[in-house]
Parts: C-alpha cells; sequence; structure tokens
C-alpha cells in the first residue's frame, strides 16, 4: 500500500512539473508583448518598464521558468498586473466561495444520483427504468448555466423566493450563504446528479448480475439486505472515482455559472482576468485549479486502492 | 451483410436512437436552409418592435434591438454545427494520431504521449478552453481550436485503449511476421480494427463541444457579434430578465441539440460495443 501511494505521489508531481511548463507558457503565447497588452491605455514608458521588470520578463527564458517554479513552490505566483496585490492572497481569498458552492453542488448531486441509481437498476428495463434513464440523458444534456438563468426567471424574477445573485460567507451567515447558494448549488447539482445518476445506475446493474450478489441470494438473505450490504456496497468501489472527478472538476468548472450568479469564486476570477489581460492573476488561478484536480485524483486513487486491495497490489 | 450494415440497422432499431438522429437531420437542414426559411435577417433591427414577446408575427418574440428570436436562433444553428464539427475532427486527428502511436510502438513514444496526456487531463475542460482563447485571442477560429485541443486527450486515451489489444492479435502479428511496414500495419491492420470506439466518442464528444462553444460565446470568448450563436443571445438575454423568451429558446435549441448527439452516441454504443450488443440482439431474439 505504501508503495502504491508512492508511485501515485510520483507520478501527481510529475504531471504537476507538466502543468507548470503549460501555465508557464501561457503568457509567453500571447501574440505581442504581454505586458504591453495589459497596460493598454494605461500604457507609459516608466509603468511598463517597473511591470516587466516586476514580473521578471525582461530575464532569459530559462530563468524566468525556474524563477517561476521556484517561487511557486513557496506560494509566490507573482501580482496582478491590474491591482498590484499578491495573486496568491487574491487566490486564497477566492477560494472559500469556489469550494463551498462545490460542496453544495455535490451534496446535490449525490442525494439525487444514489437512490435514482439503485432504483432505476433494481427496475431494470421496466418503465420506471426508462424515465430515470431519459431524465438523467437530459440533465446530461442541459447547459448548467442555462439552467442557473432560467432558476433566475423562476425563483427571483417571477416568485420572488431568492436573490438573483451575490454571495455572503457561510462563516458569516449560514442562512443567507444557503439562500444565495440555493439557485447556482442545485444548477450545477443537477447536471452533475445526472452524470452521477448513469455510473450509479449501470455500477450497481453489474454487481446485481454478479457471483456474490446470487450466491447471497442463494442461501436466502432478504432482497433488501442482499441490495445494501452486497451489491450497493461493492457497486460504491467504481462510483468512488467519478465522484471524486466530479469534486475535482466542480472546483475549477463552474466558472460560467459563477458568472451568472455574480458568484465570486475561482471561475468567476479567470473569467475577469481574461477580461482584464491581467496574466498573473490567470495564470495563477488556471495552476491552482490544477493543482487541486491533481492532488483531488491522487487522493481518489489512494482511497479506491484501500477499498478495493486488488487495486493497490497490482 | 456488412458488419457496418448491420450495425446501421440495429441502430435503427432504437427508437430514442432514432430520435436523436431525426432531430439532427433537422438539425442540418436548418443549418444549411436557415437564410431561406427564416422570416426575418439575423439583423434585422426594428427597435419599433424591441422586446415583444411570443406572437403570430414573431414566434419567439423579439430582443432588445426588435430583432426576431426564432429566426437568430435557427440561423446561430449552422456556426454551433460547425465549431463542433471542425474542433471535434482537430481532436479526433490529433487524438487518434497520438493514441496510434502510443499504443502500437509503445515504450518511450508512449511515456512521452501518455505523460503529454496526463497533463493536458489535469485541467478542467473550460478552464483549458478559456485559457488558450485568452492567449490566442477570441472568436470563431480559436474556440474551434481551444475546444479542438482540450477533446485531444480523450480520443488518445480511446485509441490507445484498443490499439494495445489489437497489436496482440494474430493477423496483426502475422502481418509484422511477413516484414510489412508499421505505417502499413496501422493502417490496413490497426486502424480499421480500433474504429467502433472512436465513432461513439466522435459523436458524444460532438455533444459536448455544443456545450462548450455556447459557454464561450456566452462569456464574449466564441462567436463574435453581429454573427448569431446561441451563448451569446443568452448572455443578452440575461440583461432583460422579463422578457423570457430571449432566454428560453436559445437554451432550449443548445438542450435539443446536445440532447440530439447524447442520444445517438448512447444508440451507436449500444450497437458498436460487443457486450451491449449481445444485450441488444438477444432482447430482440425474444
Amino acid at each position: 500500500m505504501l508503495r502504491f501511494t508512492l508511485l501515485r505521489a510520483g507520478h501527481a508531481v510529475v504531471v504537476l512539473l507538466g502543468v507548470t511548463v503549460v501555465v508557464f507558457a501561457l503568457v509567453h503565447l500571447v501574440p505581442g508583448d504581454p505586458v504591453r497588452v495589459a497596460l493598454g491605455t494605461r500604457f507609459t514608458q516608466e509603468s511598463y518598464d517597473a511591470l516587466r521588470a516586476a514580473s521578471g520578463l525582461d530575464q532569459p527564458l530559462l530563468t524566468q521558468y525556474v524563477q517561476y517554479l521556484g517561487s511557486a513552490v513557496t506560494g509566490d505566483l507573482g501580482v496582478s498586473f491590474r491591482t498590484g496585490q499578491p495573486v496568491t492572497t487574491i487566490l486564497l481569498e477566492r477560494l472559500p466561495a469556489t469550494v463551498s458552492l462545490a460542496a453544495a453542488a455535490l451534496v446535490i448531486a449525490l442525494v439525487i444520483a444514489f437512490p435514482l441509481g439503485v432504483f432505476a437498476a433494481t427496475r431494470h428495463g421496466r418503465a420506471s427504468d426508462t424515465v430515470v434513464r431519459v431524465a438523467s440523458q437530459a440533465g446530461v444534456s442541459v447547459p448548467d448555466f442555462w439552467l442557473g438563468i432560467m432558476f433566475i426567471l423562476l425563483f427571483s424574477v417571477t416568485l420572488g423566493w431568492l436573490p438573483p445573485s451575490g454571495y455572503v460567507p457561510l462563516t458569516e451567515d449560514p442562512l443567507e450563504w444557503a439562500r444565495r447558494v440555493a439557485m447556482p448549488a442545485l444548477a450545477v447539482g443537477l447536471v452533475s446528479g445526472a452524470i452521477l445518476t448513469r455510473f450509479v445506475r449501470s455500477a450497481v446493474l453489474e454487481s446485481l448480475g454478479s457471483d456474490h450478489a446470487r450466491t447471497a441470494r442463494a442461501k436466502g438473505l432478504r432482497a433488501r439486505v442482499v441490495l445494501l450490504r452486497h451489491v450497493v456496497r461493492n457497486a460504491l468501489v467504481p462510483v468512488v472515482t467519478v465522484i471524486g472527478v466530479q469534486a475535482a472538476t466542480l472546483l475549477g468548472g463552474i466558472i460560467v455559472v459563477e458568472v451568472v450568479f455574480a458568484w465570486p469564486g475561482l471561475g468567476r476570477l479567470t473569467y475577469d482576468a481574461v477580461a482584464a489581460r491581467d496574466y498573473p492573476v490567470l495564470q495563477g488561478s488556471v495552476l491552482l485549479v490544477a493543482a487541486l484536480f491533481l492532488l483531488v485524483s491522487f487522493l481518489v486513487d489512494v482511497l479506491y486502492g484501500r477499498i478495493d486491495p486488488r487495486i493497490s497490489a497490482r | 451483410m456488412s458488419a457496418s450494415t448491420s450495425a446501421w440497422r440495429l441502430l435503427l432499431r432504437s427508437p430514442v436512437a432514432v430520435a436523436g438522429l431525426g432531430a439532427l437531420g433537422l438539425l442540418v437542414v436548418l443549418a444549411l436552409l436557415g437564410p431561406v426559411l427564416v422570416p426575418y435577417g439575423a439583423n434585422a433591427v426594428d427597435v419599433t418592435r424591441a422586446l415583444q414577446p411570443p406572437s403570430g408575427a414573431h414566434w419567439f418574440g423579439t430582443d432588445d434591438l426588435g430583432r426576431d428570436v426564432l429566426s437568430r436562433v435557427v440561423l446561430a444553428a449552422r456556426a454551433s454545427l460547425q465549431v463542433s464539427v471542425v474542433s471535434v475532427s482537430i481532436a479526433l486527428v490529433l487524438g487518434v494520431a497520438l493514441g496510434l502511436v502510443a499504443g502500437y510502438f509503445r515504450g518511450w513514444a508512449d511515456a512521452v504521449a501518455m505523460r503529454v496526456v496526463d497533463v493536458l487531463f489535469a485541467f478542467p475542460v473550460m478552464l483549458l478552453a478559456i485559457a488558450i482563447v485568452a492567449v490566442l485571442g477570441p472568436g470563431l477560429t480559436t474556440a474551434m481550436i481551444a475546444i479542438g485541443i482540450v477533446y485531444v486527450p480523450v480520443f488518445a486515451r480511446v485509441t490507445r485503449a484498443s490499439v494495445l489489444g489489437v497489436r496482440e492479435e494474430p493477423y496483426v502479428r502475422a502481418a509484422v511476421a511477413i516484414g510489412a511496414g508499421p505505417l502499413r500495419i496501422i493502417r490496413t491492420h490497426v486502424l480499421p480494427n480500433v474504429t467502433a470506439p472512436i465513432i461513439v466518442q466522435t459523436s458524444l464528444s460532438l455533444a459536448f463541444a455544443i456545450l462548450a462553444e455556447a459557454a464561450l460565446s456566452f462569456l464574449g470568448l466564441g462567436i463574435q457579434p453581429p454573427e448569431p450563436s446561441w451563448g451569446r443571445m443568452l448572455f443578452d438575454g440575461k440583461g432583460f430578465t422579463g422578457s423570457w423568451w430571449m432566454s428560453v429558446f436559445p437554451g432550449l435549441a443548445i438542450f435539443v441539440t446536445v440532447l440530439a448527439f447524447n442520444l445517438v452516441g448512447d444508440g451507436l454504443r449500444d450497437v458498436l460495443d460487443p457486450r451491449q450488443r449481445s444485450v441488444l440482439e438477444s432482447r430482440r431474439d425474444r
């Protein structure tokens, strides 16, 4: 198990190094001079020279990369072209909003996916199974940001139940946070729930047809016990990976929904950085999200190895 | 009966896949004949008719500039389909080539190709697409390149996994034994035998490419005005919450298109995946 964990950790570090190369390259692929482009109409020779020196862009390319990597390891991701604030500070300010939205969405997704997926699998081929399959297919096909706009039209504009946008930290006012997070979390959670439902259904279906489930039924266990103790538990193994991938995707993939709901998370930050050509912030948020993605994937791999010892024994 | 004819017949037995194919057929017709079918031009501005709800004259209502929403929804189909087809073609060509080389040659080529794929996989799809567009500048072409690049890893992995199985088959070993070169073996023996999962992946990727294009255009990074696009229409509608029709219809168009590609992709998987296929055929025999 330790060897497996170390191997996975080594792999994650190698991929993370590759990620830093891509993120570093981003700013160098900008046609023209990124500092000149970022300054736009605010250009003066003094501000240009100062920003260029501050961002290290006057150094040779390899030196720049080594410096970037060295600084990134110590948590220094440069300063914003726009505000002059350290990028790390900006990212840490925005992280809680994204994490709380992603967590709420994931909870909604799981609450939908498990009962529906298990229900559909146990009624394989019947009308109720078809209804769940069609509904989950529809859920996978709907753009989450459009669903968000529809919720605003219904719950805010028509019914006046919920505020259409804005954010209140969970630690400040949990009730108000819940009112604000409800619509974006539901929009994202319904789509994620539809994706997960399909996986839960197929995993439970496969587990239902396996030898251990047949043995459990043959020795006279009640259907409910077979389902909960033998079928669902074994079906969890492949589902854990998909949940991990969903969690990681939610952390970095709710950009458009954050824009729709003016939710001040990493997605909204990335969008604003693109609009303002604030490359250090764009680089920082892309790097942070990719690193979080790799961390979650690594944790899922290790968890997977613990749940199913056959994986780590390979 | 050839394998492809039999697969096609099986696909047509699935009502859900047929519904998807029908919707896609209709979309292609709208995309091709849109300009002659619609009652108004995409940019026929008439501020005296701004923000009118759906009526006999304007079935989907009008937007803030008095443009006909139905006409714009129909005319936007072409650009959306174009972006998804071109971007998935880019992903298909690059990803399949990468997967073939990695899976067939193994060794360092495989190691390097798969690490590149791992790195690309570490970025959430939309984030990477936005970052690429941010660097290359917004627009139709860069949106196609960006969406194409982010789907390369999926095709590379799917192809490689299939190639790993096929390269051990007796007919490939026989080809090696008679001295056939690797390029010829890949072209005549490997590629034709790994197409099934690639076809399924293509259909599903077209669906996600439509979603990605809509998201990019919503953010102002994809198709640029005045060319109509479903994503941008949603963005414009967001400022006019009293005029629900500006947001509902473009979104429905995205939803139906994505659903159609997904239904066809699912149908293809049932037909082309041998295990699923035996299930389908056993049902038919009953």
